[in-house]
């Protein structure tokens, strides 16, 4: 066994709260300067202009990205062959989400009862996906998700007799519905398999994966590239306008499923597509 | 095209001038307030009492910025999806709000009443509040601080880009703008 003190944990999680805000992704910025090359709206051109220039700044005067600086939704995988010491695991991490949206100026936007909506003045708690994996070190991902396009996302049980066809256009309605509000050019995370509530988690797993690190099934690969193209066919564009960019890309995450069952999910990111990642 | 320059309050005029598709440059006063401060001031207006802060002739600005940097005016402060505010739009242009700053599409009832109300629906660009920051040159709080981000806070703007969506001539610029590049 492998001692680890939770204090480690509360470290990384408020640096990477500060991280995951104010460097955007490589993959996602050279997905901006992809879109704006093959943006054909001179409105769109310009919208994507200055979305590199805001990634720029925020990473030169390490200030958020976006002012919604989210919910901090974090996927850890804890080795098996570690032993937490020194404290709560999880209030480690609420402790570091404290400390990091403080000690970064970013915003507190998380209210304590969904119907009284009292902010909880400090960003938590965070909503935390723990994996039990072999090996003894611990992989800590941190993504803040702005409710703009969490607002978004969809879920349905589609059946098996829809096949494809029906994921596919699940897929391509959701993000037509969405129209301008989710501040495109998006990132769609689509979650299929699995049951109700794994679908869910799947389509939110799948926006941690590199946008130039396709699905590792062929079938799956190409089913990304299929959506990516019936997307960026609807005109939405960049914010909306009108334009090609609607979406930078797909990313399909699936899982077994029932008999009975085909559950399909799809999880909207806006193109600030923020995450950070560390192993203790 | 050369933006139009605004500077609120604005008449009835200032607005008539605006087109869907018009980049227009803020500058002067704007307000922001967004789910939480709507839902105290349309409970204000159903009881018939005042405003915290006179917004007739004014700009909302949809924001709940982050926090500023020692030194600087106000943190990352970009728009934040309008749709939510809807329900609220029309009550607060029948108020006398000439104008209202955000992203995203509104219902059809809200783009009847800048058309009824003579006030203009701007965008501005979602997920660029460390830009937008830049034009932030004063933020105060000025009404319901216990929000935290969704206070109303008096802003000072200087060239606040924004584009024109909705308009009293009934265009809308999101709808048009998916149709010019929609294939299939």
């Amino acid at each position: 066994m492998r001692e680890v003190d939770v204090k480690l944990i509360a470290d990384a999680v408020a640096d990477l709260s500060k991280e995951a805000n104010y460097f955007l992704g490589d993959d996602v910025d050279d997905a901006l300067k992809q879109g704006l090359e093959q943006e054909e709206s001179p409105v769109g051109k310009e919208v994507m202009n200055q979305l590199l220039e805001n990634v720029r700044i925020a990473r030169d005067e390490e200030v958020a990205i976006c002012q919604d600086t989210g919910t901090a939704v974090l996927f850890v995988e804890l080795g098996q062959e570690v032993r937490l010491v020194g404290g709560d695991f999880n209030e480690a991490i609420n402790e570091g989400v404290r400390r990091g949206y403080d000690e970064g100026y970013l915003r507190k936007s998380i209210v304590k009862d969904p119907l009284e909506r009292v902010n909880t003045g400090d960003n938590t708690p965070a909503v935390v996906h723990t994996e039990v994996m072999p090996g003894d070190k611990i992989k800590i991902i941190l993504a803040p998700k702005g409710g703009g396009a969490e607002n978004m996302s969809a879920l349905k049980m589609l059946t098996p007799a829809q096949g494809v066809k029906g994921l596919v256009d699940f897929v391509v309605d959701t993000v037509s519905r969405a129209g301008p509000n989710p501040c495109p050019p998006i990132v769609v995370g689509v979650g299929f398999g699995g049951t109700f509530e794994k679908v869910a988690y799947l389509a939110k797993k799948a926006l941690m994966r590199p946008l130039d690190q396709p699905n590792p099934n062929p079938f799956y690969a190409d089913l990304e590239k299929e959506m990516l193209e019936k997307i960026n066919k609807l005109g939405i564009g960049p914010q909306g306008f009108g334009g090609r960019s609607t979406a930078l890309g797909v990313n399909i995450e699936t899982y077994p499923c029932h008999i009975a069952s085909m559950p399909a999910a799809v999880n909207i990111n806006c193109h600030a597509s923020r995450h950070a990642e560390k192993v203790i | 095209m050369e933006p139009k320059r605004i500077a609120p309050p604005l008449t009835d005029e200032d607005v008539m001038n605006l087109k869907a598709g018009d980049n227009v440059l803020i500058s002067g006063v704007i307000y922001t307030a967004r789910d939480a401060a709507h839902k105290r001031l349309v409970e204000l207006l159903e009881k018939g009492e005042e405003w915290p802060v006179d917004l007739k002739g004014q700009l909302i600005y949809y924001v709940g910025p982050a926090p500023a940097k020692p030194g600087e005016v106000i943190g990352s402060a970009g728009p934040t999806t309008s749709g939510r505010m809807d329900s609220y739009t029309p009550a607060v242009l029948e108020y006398g709000v000439k104008g209202v700053i955000g992203k995203g599409a509104r219902n059809e009832a809200t783009r009847k009443a800048f058309q009824d109300y003579k006030a203009v629906y701007l965008a501005a660009i979602g997920g660029a509040g460390a830009l937008l920051a830049k034009v932030i040159k004063e933020a105060e709080i000025v009404a319901y601080e216990e929000l935290g981000p969704e206070a109303i806070r008096r802003l000072v703007v200087e060239d606040f880009p924004a584009t024109v969506v909705n308009v009293a001539h009934g265009n809308d610029l999101y709808e048009e703008g998916r149709k010019q590049y929609a294939l299939d």
